[in-house]
């Protein structure tokens, strides 16, 4: 009688203390969460991967897991090219990339204001009609048949286009063009970019900027709509 | 020289390399029965030994195939591209015996008698027995034949000519196996041949000169690594990375996970971690801690006070404690205790207060993550500042830790933070 009762004591004192004693080691360790492991990211990236006040650092937050998985993977083996990130990233293995990756796509900080811009209007509509409905002549979709029509990428691989800067979007545009960013074959991006003149490029980034943000800016679910050729980025 | 004469040793060095090679084919086809299909004994043993030799962290290019070389290493006398070292027959070692890589990483010589430039460690390798060097060939016998060709060295003259070799070789380079020191334990010995000889530990840790030799007086002192612009600090100087008064746990920790209770492994030494150190066995790791804690010197006088006129150093040092309140204390707390092993302690970290404040600045400006290893998956990181912090600002953050909580380093100048800020990143 009195073991039965004794033993259910013992294992909860058992657990008090060994709850004791993890409280008080978590005052002298670092917190064991991926927020705190993914500070580094964060000087340039925002806190929740919303950006920063610099233009030519993209947000993180709420891009597709798999499109962010992709970049890293890219940048720690040298694919894709920015001294800075390989450097960070170089001895890290995959699945700590894939936790990383998981943990921006969970993030919803709101999306910024559009901003104010200084293009033309005949430039704004030259973007617009590119976003929207690309230009068959020259074989170029739209960036919406593959970003999404609400431009806030599909699931795993595609990307969303909306909070970021100009700046930002024609840097990457340039470097997808000039072959300084590449992406696994076949490179659809590479091949959009290459036909695209550096007017297309100002237009497409200054009309993208300007986008307000939708109701959900949650990438669309694997699958929502076909894609007008075949991405390496996105396998089937 | 006179052409016809170069052309006429040219054509014989060419048919005596081509009977060589044949005669080679031939042993090393019987090589290569001996050892069988499936994965023996030597061959896991070669593949462990190939990783304390860290093989793959030249061998291998970025996105590049096992061991297919083609990786491209900068030095100061120009770029140097590794070889194939795979069993490929045309283009890596494929016609090899265990013979030629034998004496290849014993005698830094091809097996065609043509020298090899000292960036292959062979001055380290030397020590490597006959039997780990068979087991390395073994193992790398085994792994897919890779066919790429070799790319040309792009030299700078007078460097590009092979001949220069000789008189590094006859300053700095002395052939020979490991001997045992009778008078120290199994364990230590086996410390040493790990650290001198596959490790070549001495080949950043030891100041090379203008020649990029090493004297073997000067081995393990510590040196500014070539070219990557990192401090890779003394082993025998307890100012500097010498583990003299580090527990046999806190090394082992350092060298098999990356991280300990005194410090972290960032830069080239998380690239040692990552693709060698991790993967050795506890025995061996401990080894190599015995013998790296006994090599420390007793602490040599204090280093020559900083340049900087006192003012101007006590002025940074009150900048110096605003930045870090503010950036650095949140990980590091307000004394410097870090919550280690994660979050270092900075306090009484050799690696902050030593000498050089290459590596403080650098980890200030471009942060950085340890590896991830077997032991710690997932490591926290330092965020870079460089674009948070002005020159100005990081010299005084990085005078601050170097002086505070009774840490003896000196004061840096804003100067000297912003010459770093070009240094190549990898």
């Amino acid at each position: 009688m009195l073991a039965r009762y004794w033993v259910p004591a013992a294992v909860a004192a058992l657990h008090l203390t060994a709850s004791n004693v993890a409280a008080a080691q978590d005052l002298n360790q670092a917190p064991d969460t991926m927020a705190a492991r993914v500070e580094a990211c964060t000087p340039c990236h925002g806190n929740k991967g919303e950006g920063t006040n610099d233009v030519y650092f993209p947000r993180l937050a709420g891009k597709p897991s798999g499109y962010l998985y992709n970049q890293l993977l890219a940048f720690r083996n040298g694919r894709r090219k920015y001294p800075p990130m390989n450097y960070l990233l170089e001895f890290l293995p995959d699945p700590y990339l894939q936790a990383m990756a998981d943990y921006f796509a969970e993030q919803r900080p709101p999306l910024p204001p559009p901003g104010a811009t200084d293009a033309s209007q005949q430039t704004l509509q030259h973007g617009q009609s590119l976003v929207t409905r690309g230009d068959p002549v020259r074989q170029i979709p739209a960036c919406g048949s593959c970003h999404g029509p609400a431009l806030t990428g599909m699931e795993p691989g595609i990307p969303g286009l909306l909070g970021l800067r100009p700046n930002y979007i024609s840097a990457q545009l340039g470097g997808w063009r000039y072959g300084t960013r590449t992406a696994k074959s076949p490179d659809c991006m590479q091949m959009v970019a290459a036909r695209l003149t550096e007017e297309d490029v100002t237009a497409v980034a200054a009309y993208l900027a300007t986008r307000p943000a939708p109701v959900n800016s949650a990438p669309a679910p694997k699958g929502t709509y076909v894609l007008p050729f075949a991405c390496g980025s996105e396998p089937d | 020289m006179d052409l016809r004469l170069s052309l006429a040793a040219l054509l014989l060095f060419v048919s005596v390399t081509t009977q060589h090679a044949q005669a080679q084919e031939k042993a090393s086809e019987k090589a290569s029965e001996k050892a069988g299909a499936s994965r023996s004994e030597i061959v896991v043993r070669g593949e462990y030994l190939a990783r304390a030799g860290d093989c793959i962290a030249c061998h291998t290019a970025p996105e590049g195939r096992l061991f297919a070389g083609g990786r491209a290493m900068p030095t100061p006398f120009g770029t140097l591209y590794t070889s194939n070292i795979t069993p490929d027959r045309e283009t890596g070692i494929g016609k090899w015996t265990a013979e030629d890589f034998y004496k290849t990483m014993h005698n830094g010589r091809f097996p065609d008698g043509g020298l090899i430039y000292p960036a292959m460690p062979f001055a380290s390798y030397t020590k490597v027995t006959r039997a780990d060097s068979d087991a390395i060939f073994a193992y790398l016998r085994s792994i897919p034949p890779v066919s790429q060709k070799n790319r040309p060295h792009d030299l700078r003259f007078p460097y590009d000519n092979r001949q220069l070799i000789l008189g590094w070789r006859t300053l700095f380079f002395t052939e020979g196996e490991y001997k045992p020191n009778p008078d120290k334990s199994v364990e230590w010995n086996r410390g040493a041949y790990l650290v001198e000889g596959l490790g070549h530990c001495g080949m950043c840790h030891s100041p090379i000169n203008a020649l990029g030799g090493t004297s073997q007086s000067d081995a393990f002192k510590g040196g500014l690594i070539p070219m990557q612009n990192w401090y890779a600090p003394s082993l025998t100087s307890n100012r500097e990375a010498g583990l003299g008064d580090w527990s046999i746990k806190d090394i082992t920790d350092l060298l098999q996970t990356g991280v300990s209770m005194r410090g972290v492994v960032y830069g080239p030494m998380a690239e040692v971690v990552h693709n060698s150190l991790q993967y050795l066995s506890d025995e061996d790791t401990k080894a190599m801690a015995v013998y790296l804690k006994s090599i420390s010197e007793p602490t040599p006088p204090p280093p020559p006070s900083s340049t900087l006129p006192t003012t101007e150093g006590s002025l940074l040092i009150s900048l110096g404690k605003t930045v870090y309140d503010a950036r650095c204390a949140s990980c590091h707390g307000a004394q410097g205790e870090g919550k280690p092993p994660h979050w270092p302690p900075l306090a009484n970290n050799q690696s902050i207060e030593m000498q050089s404040a290459v590596n403080p600045i650098r980890m200030v400006l471009n942060g950085g993550y340890p590896p991830g290893t077997k032991g710690n998956p997932m490591p926290y990181g330092m965020p870079p500042f460089a674009g948070l912090l002005s020159d100005n600002e990081v010299a005084a953050v990085v005078s601050y830790i170097r002086t505070a909580w009774g840490n003896r380093g000196t004061p840096v100048s804003g100067r000297e933070a912003n010459e770093l800020r070009s240094a190549p990143l990898n």
